[in-house]
């Protein structure tokens, strides 16, 4: 093989996609069986007390749960390819629908947070890695240990009571009612409709809402950026060639500003893909805390009604997302970085 | 036993300054909860489900008092005694679900890793999937599943945390049982005639089982922290099998708004130090252990005395001539 052939840029993307097609397929299959070993009649947990015999054995032959167990996963492997994530058992809606209706709340919290976060916790991180062990590097890791420790819904507690309090700030929902009755729906992203329809008002009343869940998720994975910005400063400013600049008489804020900084940067690109799933997680319990109306909110909901299709497509959905976006970083980092071809 | 306890102390002896200092700190704090957890029925001032004691029923929702230092919860429990026993609860279920990653993880990574074949490559498949899907999401999942068959107890969220920390150990276990089955001394123990069986058990088990340690401590912090995320939004452990710090932080959001503070800080307190000090814990060990943070105590360096150095010096100088 020759050297430029096994390093083409075309050629490692193509190889990623290839890559990820069994991937998204184990990961299917492990949804599926894992939804289907629970014992009990799935259609019964979601409706049992409200339908009559009669009418639950109609919904369970609408739903083809009285088909072969291995018909039904086939089935549900060619409804995913078309997109299709079933339909929820409790209220009947299709499971995309309820994608559309709260994906974009949970889309505006998870970028919003994964600015403050960045925003936060890149400057912070330099900060520790390029004096290390000095005051400020103890200061800025303790903060790192325990943003990362505190759990989202403790600190979301406690900025309800110190802080949304004294500022007279919201603290549940994405808008107050009015809002979301006078702002039209064009794109499901409240931000962005309320931007579309030129009403000063409720630009700020959204912005108001979205303040607190957004600082309160940020908080908790800016601390990963934290850690890892300050390792790779410290790595970075052992190498030879922060040396080789000090050594030629650079000034000390020019080393550290133009060959440090940079090249520590890097890896946190991948970093930001891998940080992915953390947020899922955290942005699901910013949204039991703050009575936020995204995903994890009515999978939170959907869950307690036990509504099995209504917790496989929207788990389906968000694996899907996690494999596509760490898919996508992935190619960003070829992009940018020829070092990551094989 | 010497042995084991200067490998236990190597951390401390091998850090300096600072890197020693949270190392110190993290110990502590692990410390306390364990105290917490091992002695809370004596240590605790009442049972964490207990709404009265000599038949005077607790307030509700009761500032704290010399009689609660806590102050109670909604459901008239002490606070102060929910976050001790929330302490032997988080011990509980991290111990279990890591002696379950050991139980199933371990063997599954030695099989997989010692015979290879469909196997193996069926197993890397499975548990690939497994991490590659969003921890929390999983955990979610597993237990929405397992509180039909189980409720909320304790074992339930333990097989959560199971199957979402499983695929470490087994990565590890099987990396490191590929390599160590190519070694000398296995192929001596096969041409001895030992079977498969005796090879793993006698010879590669104690090999790959050192790298378990480490991986459980580092994963104790996350542990902790997804219990009390499963607790929150009530598919973790019910108030009245246990305490859990998570469960109580949900009841007390609700009283956020009423000016009601002592519900909802002290259990978060709990989790906040307890995690702090796992996480302290793993970062000094990780100082230690990764060679490219490490920073090594400098010993003193003892030169001889001068006037031994100097005919020492002279008989080598004179050396070439003899």
């Amino acid at each position: 093989m020759t050297r430029a052939g096994s390093g083409s840029l075309p050629r490692y993307i193509l190889q990623r996609i290839v890559l990820v097609i069994p991937m998204i397929w184990v990961i299917l299959t492990l949804v599926f069986f894992i939804l289907r070993v629970a014992p009990g009649d799935p259609v019964s947990a979601a409706l049992g007390g409200k339908l009559n015999a009669q009418a639950l054995e109609q919904r369970r032959e609408a739903l083809g749960f009285n088909r072969p167990l291995l018909a039904q996963y086939w089935d549900y492997l060619s409804s995913v390819a078309h997109l299709d994530f079933g339909t929820t058992f409790s209220d009947n809606q299709p499971v995309l629908h309820v994608i559309r209706d709260n994906g974009g709340a949970t889309l505006t919290l998870t970028v919003a947070a994964f600015a403050i976060a960045l925003l936060v916790g890149i400057p912070l991180g330099l900060l520790a890695g390029r004096y290390r062990d000095s005051a400020p590097d103890v200061g800025i890791r303790l903060f790192g240990i325990v943003s990362y420790a505190a759990p989202v819904f403790f600190v979301g507690f406690l900025l309800q009571f110190y802080v949304a309090e004294p500022l007279g700030l919201p603290t549940s929902g994405d808008a107050s009612p009015i809002t979301v009755f006078e702002v039209p729906t064009k794109t499901h992203i409240l931000l962005v409709d309320a931007f579309l329809s030129g009403n000063g008002a409720a630009i700020q009343d959204v912005l108001k809402h979205l303040i607190l869940p957004s600082v309160c998720l940020g908080l908790v994975i800016c601390g990963v950026f934290i850690r890892l910005v300050r390792v790779n400063m410290l790595q970075t400013m052992q190498t030879d060639y922060v040396e080789a600049a000090e050594a030629r008489g650079l000034k000390r804020g020019s080393v550290t500003w133009r060959h440090a900084f940079r090249n520590a940067l890097v890896p946190v690109i991948t970093v930001i893909g891998l940080q992915f799933a953390l947020l899922l997680g955290g942005a699901i319990l910013t949204e039991q805390t703050f009575n936020w109306p995204g995903i994890g909110q009515k999978l939170v909901l959907y869950i307690n009604n036990r509504d099995y299709g209504a917790v496989q497509g929207i788990i389906t959905f968000f694996a899907l997302a996690v494999v596509i976006i760490s898919l996508l970083v992935d190619i960003v980092n070829a992009l940018i970085d020829p070092r990551v071809r094989y | 036993m010497r042995r084991l306890l200067s490998a236990l102390a190597k951390p401390f002896t091998e850090t300096t300054g600072l890197a020693r200092w949270m190392l110190v700190a993290g110990v502590l704090l692990s410390l306390v909860f364990v105290i917490c957890a091992v002695f809370a029925p004596w240590l605790a001032p009442y049972g964490f489900a207990q709404s009265s004691a000599h038949g005077v029923e607790f307030p509700k929702v009761g500032h704290p008092s010399s009689a609660h230092p806590f102050g109670t919860d909604r459901l008239f429990f002490d606070v102060l005694s929910r976050v001790i026993w929330g302490a032997r609860t988080a011990l509980e279920v991290v111990i279990l679900s890591i002696l379950f990653c050991v139980v199933l993880g371990v063997p599954l990574g030695l099989v997989s890793g010692f015979y290879g074949g469909a196997l193996d490559r069926v197993l890397v498949l499975i548990m690939d999937a497994l991490y590659a899907f969003p921890s929390f999401l999983l955990a979610i999942v597993v237990s929405f599943l397992l509180i039909d068959i189980y409720g909320g107890s304790v074992i339930a969220v333990s097989v959560s945390l199971t199957v979402v920390y499983i695929p470490q150990y087994y990565r590890v276990v099987r990396n490191t049982t590929l390599s160590a089955k190519e070694a000398t001394y296995i192929e001596a123990a096969r041409a001895i005639g030992a079977r498969d069986i005796r090879i793993m058990r006698r010879y590669l088990f104690g090999n790959v089982i050192q790298s378990v340690p480490v991986l459980a401590t580092l994963n104790a912090a996350d542990a902790i922290l997804t219990l009390a995320g499963l607790g929150f939004l009530g598919l973790g452990i019910q108030s009245t099998e246990a305490a859990e710090w998570g469960h109580d932080l949900q009841r007390a959001l609700a009283d956020a708004g009423s000016g009601v503070w002592w519900t909802g800080l002290y259990p978060g307190l709990a989790i906040v130090l307890l995690v702090t000090g796992l996480t302290l814990v793993g970062e000094g060990l990780n100082e230690t252990i990764n060679p490219t943070l490490r920073r090594r105590r400098l010993l003193p360096v003892v030169m001889p005395p001068r006037d031994q150095t100097t005919p020492f010096q002279e008989e080598q100088s004179t050396w070439p001539s003899t």
